[in-house]
C-alpha cells in the first residue's frame, strides 16, 4: 500500500458556534453539494461556547470558494479561513497497531525514533505507535510499518492554523 | 408576565404582524390550538392537507410579501409538510413552519407520531430550531422571522414538543437579536459598482435579466429607471416574470427551455448580461459552455453563493437588488441603443410564439389568450408545474408585481390548489386564477372543500389534457411516442367533482365556449372551476431540449394546423 498526498487537497478553517447539531447541519452540507471532504476535526477552543473546525477539502479554487460560500450561509459559522495558501502549522495524530516480534523490535523503535513518533504501548506480539505531524509524515511512518503488519490505524485528521500573529 | 409556551408563541407571532396561520390540528400540537381562541387577531385557515397548509403559506407569501406562516402536528403531518417547505426553500420564499413535536422524555423513542422534523428538513429550511425550553421560545420565534424575511429569504422550521407548549415562562418579547454568524450584506461593494456600471455604459448590447430577487427586494421601480435611463431590454426568468410590465417597450420576454425564442436569441446576440437576482439556473442556460457566448456578466444577487457557481460573472454584486440598482442608476449614463433594440424588436416579430387563432381546434395557449383579455392582465395568476404552467407564463402577460405565482426550482405539481388559496386570502382585493394541470389539480384537490368552507372566491380553470402532458411531451420528443403511464384515462368528471365540494362548477370543450364559460366563472359569486377540455397531444414550444442551447431551439409548427 503506498499513501500519497493529493496535491488538490485544502485546508479550510471555520469558528462555529457549539450548538446542538452543529456539526450534523456541516457534514450534511458537504455531502448534499458534492463536496469531497478528506477530514473534518472539531473541538473545544479559546472562546466559550465556540469551537473550531479543520476541513480538510479535496478540489480546486473554485470547489473551496463555493465551500467557503456555503459554510457562511449556515447560521452558526462565524467565520472561515481557506489557510491552503498560507504558512502553516499542520498536524495529525495517528495510533498505529504494527505487529511486532523480538525480531522487529529494534527495527520499529528505531523507524519510530526517525520519525520522532512514541512507542505507546508495548506487548509481546504488537506494538502501538503514537505520530504527529503533517499528513505526508504520518503516511510515510505507516509506509515504513506496512511491512511489519499493520493490524489498526487511527488517525484524527488534520488541524492546522497559521504561523506568526493571526490575521 | 408568565405565559405558557402555546401562549408565548401566539404573542410572539402577533408581535411580528401575522394575520392568518394555515394549518390541521393534531396531538403533539394541539396546546397551541387550544390557546388560539385566546388570540381572535391570529385567523387560521383549516386545510385538508398539510402539503396545502404549507403551499397555501408559500401563495400567500409569493402574492403579498409577506412571510408565511403555516403549522402542523408531529410526525405525519410535520412529514405532508415536507414538499410545501422544499417548494419555498427552492424559490427563498420568506416561511415560518411551526411543529409539534412529542413531548422531551418521549425525544428519541420511536414515540407515537415522532419523527425528527429538524434532521429531515435539514436542507430544505434555511434554519430550523427544536425549542426545549418555554423560555426560549419568544427569542427562537424572534430569531425565525429575521432569518426568514432578510438575506436570501427561505423558509425556517420551529420545533415545539408538546410539553414546552404546556410549560410557563415568563414572556416579554426580545427587541435584539444575537445572530453572530448571520449577517446579509445589502449594500453592494461600491468598486464593484462602479465596475459594473463602467461595463453597461460601454455596452453595445446589454440585456437585463430579471430574476426572483427584483420581486423579493421589491427593485420594480428601480428596475424600470435602470432599464429606461440605459436603454437596456429586459427579459424575466420564470419567477422573474411580472417584476418588469410585459406592456413596456424594453420587455424583452422570458427565455430558456420553454422561453420566447427571441428572448433566448437577445442573450445570444447579447454583449453584456446584467443578472438581477437569478441563479443562472439550467432551465435557462441549457448548455453553460454555450451560453450568452459574446456576453461579459454583471451578476447581482444577495447570495454569494449563487455568484460564480453555474456562470463565471465579470462583475460579482453581492447584495440586495434594491439596494445594489439605488447604487448602480445614479452612475448610469443616458444613452439610446437604437440600433439593438430595434434588432430585439426584430427579434420578436421574426420568432413569434404560435399563433393562437391558427386552428379551430381547443388549445390551451387560446384558453390562456382568452383568461388574460377577460381579466385584463389584471387577475393573480397561480400555476401548478407541466405544461400548462408554460402557457400559462408565455400567454398571460403580467402587468403587475407578484401577479405570476409559480413553483420555479422544485416543480411541485399540486402547487395550483393549494397556492391559490393563500393567495386569495393574503389579497382578497384580487381576482385569483388558478390554472391547474389535471394531474396536478388531482394532487392537492382536496383543498376546494377549504375554498368552499372560507367563501375564497378563486377561479380555477384546468387545463384538462388527459395526460401528465409535460412528460408526455418529453416521451413524445425523446422516447418515440411510448406513452408509458402518463394517459389518465379515468379522470373523474371535474364538474361533478366541483359540484360535490359547494363550488360552481363549467365544462368548456369548445373554442366558441371558452369567453362564455369564463365569463360565467368571473360572475359567479364564489369559487368556480372551469373544465378545459383542450387538445390531447398539443406542445409546449419554443422547446430547447434539455442541456442543448439556442442553436437547438425548436419553434414548432407555428403555422400548422393543430394535429389530432
Amino acid at each position: 500500500m503506498t499513501l500519497t498526498v493529493n496535491t488538490s487537497h485544502r485546508i479550510v478553517t471555520a469558528l462555529v458556534e457549539d450548538k446542538p447539531g452543529v456539526l450534523a447541519r456541516i457534514s450534511g452540507m458537504f455531502r448534499r453539494r458534492g463536496f469531497n471532504i478528506a477530514s473534518l476535526v472539531v473541538g473545544q477552543c479559546e472562546l466559550p461556547n465556540k469551537s473550531r473546525m479543520t476541513f480538510v477539502v479535496e478540489g480546486d479554487d473554485k470547489t473551496v470558494e463555493q465551500v467557503t460560500k456555503h459554510l457562511y450561509k449556515l447560521l452558526e459559522v462565524i467565520k472561515v479561513n481557506d489557510i491552503s495558501e498560507q504558512n502553516i502549522v499542520e498536524r495529525e495524530l495517528a495510533l498505529i497497531r504494527v505487529k511486532t516480534n523480538p525480531q522487529t523490535r529494534s527495527e520499529i523503535m528505531q523507524i519510530v525514533d526517525i520519525f520522532r513518533a512514541h512507542i505507546v504501548d508495548v506487548a509481546n506480539d504488537v506494538t502501538i505507535v503514537e505520530v504527529t505531524g503533517n499528513e505526508h509524515k504520518v503516511n510515510s511512518l505507516q509506509t515504513l510499518l506496512e511491512p511489519f503488519g499493520i493490524l489498526e490505524v487511527m488517525r484524527t485528521g488534520t488541524i492546522a492554523m497559521n504561523r506568526g500573529l493571526q490575521k | 408576565m408568565q405565559l405558557t409556551g402555546a401562549q408565548i408563541v401566539c404573542e410572539s407571532l402577533l408581535q411580528e404582524g401575522v394575520d392568518t396561520i394555515f394549518g390541521i390540528p393534531g396531538g403533539a400540537i394541539l396546546p397551541l390550538y387550544q390557546t388560539l381562541p385566546e388570540y381572535p387577531g391570529l385567523k387560521h385557515i383549516l386545510v385538508r392537507h398539510e402539503q396545502g397548509a404549507a403551499h397555501a403559506a408559500d401563495g400567500y407569501s409569493r402574492a403579498t410579501g409577506k412571510p408565511g406562516i403555516c403549522w402542523a402536528t408531529s410526525g405525519p403531518g410535520a412529514t405532508n409538510l415536507v414538499t410545501g417547505i422544499t417548494t419555498a426553500a427552492m424559490d427563498s420564499i420568506p416561511m415560518v413552519v411551526i411543529t409539534g413535536q412529542v413531548k422531551r422524555s418521549a425525544i428519541g423513542s420511536d414515540a407515537f407520531q415522532e419523527t425528527d422534523i429538524t434532521g429531515i428538513t435539514l436542507h430544505v429550511t434555511k434554519h430550523n430550531y427544536l425549542v426545549m425550553d418555554a423560555a426560549d421560545v419568544a427569542a427562537t420565534i424572534k430569531e425565525a422571522f429575521h432569518v426568514a424575511t432578510t438575506g436570501r429569504p427561505g423558509p425556517v422550521l420551529v420545533d415545539i414538543p408538546k410539553d414546552v407548549q404546556e410549560e410557563m415562562a415568563e414572556f416579554e418579547y426580545p427587541t435584539e437579536l444575537t445572530l453572530q454568524g448571520y449577517k446579509p450584506t445589502n449594500e453592494g461593494n461600491a468598486s464593484m459598482v462602479r465596475k459594473a456600471a463602467k461595463l453597461i455604459n460601454g455596452a453595445k448590447r446589454p440585456v437585463v435579466l430579471a430574476g426572483h430577487g427584483v420581486i423579493l427586494s421589491h427593485a420594480y421601480d428601480e428596475l424600470i429607471s435602470l432599464a429606461e435611463k440605459a436603454q437596456t431590454p429586459v427579459i424575466a426568468t420564470l419567477l422573474g416574470i411580472s417584476s418588469f410590465p410585459e406592456d413596456h417597450f424594453l420587455y424583452a420576454g422570458w427565455p430558456g427551455m420553454h422561453g420566447m425564442a427571441y428572448s433566448s436569441l437577445a442573450i445570444d446576440e447579447s454583449d453584456l448580461l446584467i443578472a438581477i437576482g437569478m441563479r443562472f439556473d439550467d432551465r435557462i442556460t441549457g448548455d453553460i459552455s454555450k451560453f450568452a457566448p459574446n456576453a461579459k456578466v454583471v451578476h447581482i444577487d444577495i447570495d454569494p453563493s449563487e455568484i460564480g457557481k453555474t456562470i463565471e460573472a465579470d462583475v460579482p454584486i453581492v447584495g440586495d437588488a434594491k439596494h445594489v440598482l439605488r447604487q448602480l442608476i445614479p452612475l448610469i449614463e443616458e444613452t439610446s441603443r437604437v440600433d439593438w433594440i430595434k434588432r430585439v424588436e426584430t427579434l420578436k416579430s421574426e420568432h413569434p410564439l404560435i399563433g393562437v387563432n391558427d386552428t379551430d381546434k381547443l388549445i390551451p395557449q387560446f384558453v390562456i389568450n382568452e383568461l388574460y383579455k377577460a381579466t385584463n392582465g389584471e387577475a393573480i395568476v397561480v400555476t401548478g408545474v407541466g405544461q400548462h404552467q408554460m402557457w400559462a407564463a408565455q400567454y398571460y402577460r403580467f402587468k403587475e408585481p407578484r401577479t405570476l405565482v409559480s413553483s420555479g426550482g422544485s416543480g411541485a405539481m399540486g402547487f395550483e390548489v393549494p397556492a391559490a388559496l393563500g393567495a386569495q386570502v393574503g389579497r382578497p382585493d384580487k381576482m385569483v386564477w388558478s390554472i391547474c394541470g389535471d394531474g396536478g389539480f388531482q394532487m392537492t384537490m382536496c383543498e376546494l372543500a377549504t375554498l368552499a368552507e372560507n367563501k375564497l372566491p378563486v377561479k380555477l380553470a384546468i387545463i384538462n389534457n388527459g395526460f401528465l402532458g409535460m412528460v408526455r411531451q418529453w416521451q413524445e420528443s425523446f422516447y418515440q411516442k411510448s406513452y408509458v403511464a402518463t394517459e389518465y384515462s379515468a379522470n373523474p368528471d371535474f364538474v361533478k367533482l366541483a359540484e360535490a365540494f359547494g363550488l360552481l362548477g363549467v365544462r368548456v370543450s369548445e373554442r366558441n365556449e371558452v369567453a362564455a364559460g369564463i365569463a360565467k366563472a368571473m360572475d359567479f359569486d364564489g369559487p368556480a372551476l372551469i373544465d378545459f377540455i383542450v387538445e390531447q397531444e398539443e406542445n409546449v414550444y419554443p422547446f430547447i431540449p434539455s442541456g442543448k442551447s439556442v442553436a437547438d431551439i425548436m419553434e414548432g409548427p407555428r403555422h400548422e394546423k393543430v394535429r389530432r
